[in-house]
């Protein structure tokens, strides 16, 4: 199957402070993973490294078959201007950039993918709407739907199902799900460990370090859920400097 | 007085007058549309501070070589992205914020350019730079004008698709391409640019009026993004028109009154425009269906 990602001892944080600690381990290309772990564990961190937005500590992410441009990235809160004068439409056709680029027209063909997004969302007759009268709700389906344009191989979410209604979560399961079987590899942050136990095959629970990393039943058992609970949230002030350092 | 003498004869009779026009109407087909990006990206004071901030600049040509227009349009480019450049520097490495450094930056810029021009000038030369000299523009000037027109005119076209994604959402942006960065930078130098060349015309004080007027009208009369720009272009050149043949007939001053006219349309836009102004908001009319 192939390696998509390959943590080496990586450490990633803010300001001298590790979010994420010497993690070591590797993502199956193909994976659907979900990566759970207390408040403050690094999981938003940790995605902003493999997205290539947050340079590492120490250590690195290798991404052997996928270039840093061709990632879909859904961060948690997304820094969208609700107030631009743009349609539905207009955003979720972002996602062809890759294609298109500055002056690429859209073909008819394109057109009916924007549209048939739209639709798999369930936006259907949204196209026309300015972006600043959608609900939360309708706001994330529709980055949803720009993420299925962008046709990526490796998607990460963050917390995707934040505030959103019971009806919506299910159908962006179905499409997360849709992925997986088309061999997309999917990342996944999410909190809600009923929604991990029954739809995501594979689970990485994380505490700053990687508490465990495997399947989902053998990774969410009692014991490795107090292990993660454990971990300090704060950052120590006076921590010195990190003996296992490279 | 007839029609004709009203409206025609004013340009038909003086050169001056059509000089006046052609340099208004180049500025109100690149500023407007530069105007509806501003607004959208927040940074309406921010072009005027800059705006205020190329006198130094401007008034060091004008000191070295009079009221020419080569040195003056350079020192006001050169004050212009220093100030810009400088109040983002002094935001990123200190306490202070975007606005606070470029206020500070752009009050001194003006202090500075009004003493240099009262060194060696005369009240008129001072009332030229401040409030523009649009009776006044030579060939070379209005040559000036119409390229940076077009400059502006295509760099919009050629950007506008990742200005538009860098605007809207510059997180997307980053992730799918490299091109933010330099959008940033000549969406900003396209701006300086524009006040350089509207502080010819309309002075420093009032050069980012053309831009941010037409637009903050036309933004309230549509929330279709072509429309408003088309809609910003039409006002800016109809505030030129009318400004001039007010200001010839009134035996008013040129500049500040094409600003006033673009200020009249943007207060009917207030309360009569359909896409917020404030009529349709007290009277909504009946609800529908669904």
């Amino acid at each position: 199957m192939g390696v998509a990602i390959r943590f080496n001892d990586l450490t990633l944080g803010y300001d001298r402070h590790p979010a994420v600690h010497h993690l070591d381990g590797e993502v199956e290309s193909g994976a659907l993973l979900a990566i759970c772990g207390p408040n403050g564990a690094g999981k938003s961190t940790l995605l902003k490294g493999i997205a290539g937005t947050l340079a590492p500590l120490s250590g690195s992410i290798a991404l052997p078959r996928v270039k840093p441009r061709e990632i879909a990235y859904l961060p948690q809160a997304a820094d969208i201007d609700k107030s631009f004068p743009i349609s539905v439409f207009d955003v979720v056709a972002m996602g062809l950039w890759r294609r298109c680029g500055l002056f690429g027209g859209i073909s008819r063909s394109e057109t009916a993918k924007i549209r048939g997004a739209i639709a798999a969302v369930g936006l259907d007759g949204f196209e026309a709407r300015p972006i600043g009268t959608l609900s939360g709700g309708q706001l994330q389906r529709m980055l949803f739907a720009r993420l299925l344009m962008q046709n990526a191989a490796l998607i990460l979410l963050d917390e995707p199902f934040t505030a959103i209604d019971s009806k919506t979560v299910a159908d962006l399961l179905g499409l997360v799900a849709r992925w997986h079987a088309e061999q997309r590899t999917v990342l996944v942050v999410l909190h809600d460990l009923d929604l991990v136990r029954e739809s995501f095959p594979h689970t990485l629970l994380l505490a700053r370090e990687a508490i465990a990393n495997g399947e989902t039943d053998a990774v969410l058992t009692p014991e490795n859920l107090t292990k993660a609970r454990a971990m300090i949230e704060a950052f120590d002030r006076q921590a010195p400097a990190c003996a296992r350092a490279a | 007085m007839g029609l004709h003498d009203l409206l025609i004869s004013p340009f038909a009779e003086f050169a001056f007058m059509r000089r006046a026009l052609a340099g208004s109407i180049a500025l109100a087909i690149a500023g407007p549309p530069l105007g509806v990006f501003l607004i959208l990206r927040r940074m309406a004071l921010t072009g005027d501070a800059v705006g205020h901030a190329i006198l130094p600049g401007a008034a060091i040509g004008y000191l070295a070589a009079g009221l020419s227009l080569g040195p003056m349009t350079m020192g006001g480019l050169a004050a212009g992205l220093l100030v810009a450049v400088g109040s983002g520097v002094v935001a990123r490495t200190t306490i202070l914020r975007e606005d606070t450094s470029l206020a500070a930056f752009y009050l001194i810029s003006l202090a500075l350019g009004v003493t240099i021009v009262s060194l060696r000038g005369s009240n008129i030369d001072l009332l030229h730079v401040l409030f523009g000299s649009v009776l006044a523009l030579d060939d070379a000037t209005l040559i000036l004008l119409a390229a940076i027109a077009s400059v502006t005119l295509t760099a919009l076209a050629a950007l506008y698709r990742p200005l538009v994604l860098e605007t809207v959402d510059p997180g997307f942006l980053a992730s799918v391409s490299r091109s933010g960065g330099v959008v940033q930078i000549t969406f900003f130098a396209l701006v300086v640019l524009n006040l350089v060349g509207g502080f010819q015309a309309l002075g420093t004080l009032l050069a980012v009026g053309m831009m941010m007027l037409p637009a903050a009208s036309a933004m309230l009369m549509t929330t279709d993004m072509t429309l408003m720009i088309v809609a910003a272009t039409a006002q800016g050149m109809f505030a030129g028109y009318a400004g001039l043949v007010i200001s010839f007939h009134g035996g008013l001053p040129s500049g500040p009154l094409i600003i006033l006219v673009a200020g009249i349309l943007y207060l009917l836009a207030l309360i009569f425009g359909p896409a917020g102004g404030l009529l349709r908001r007290f009277k909504p009319g009946r609800h529908l269906e669904a």
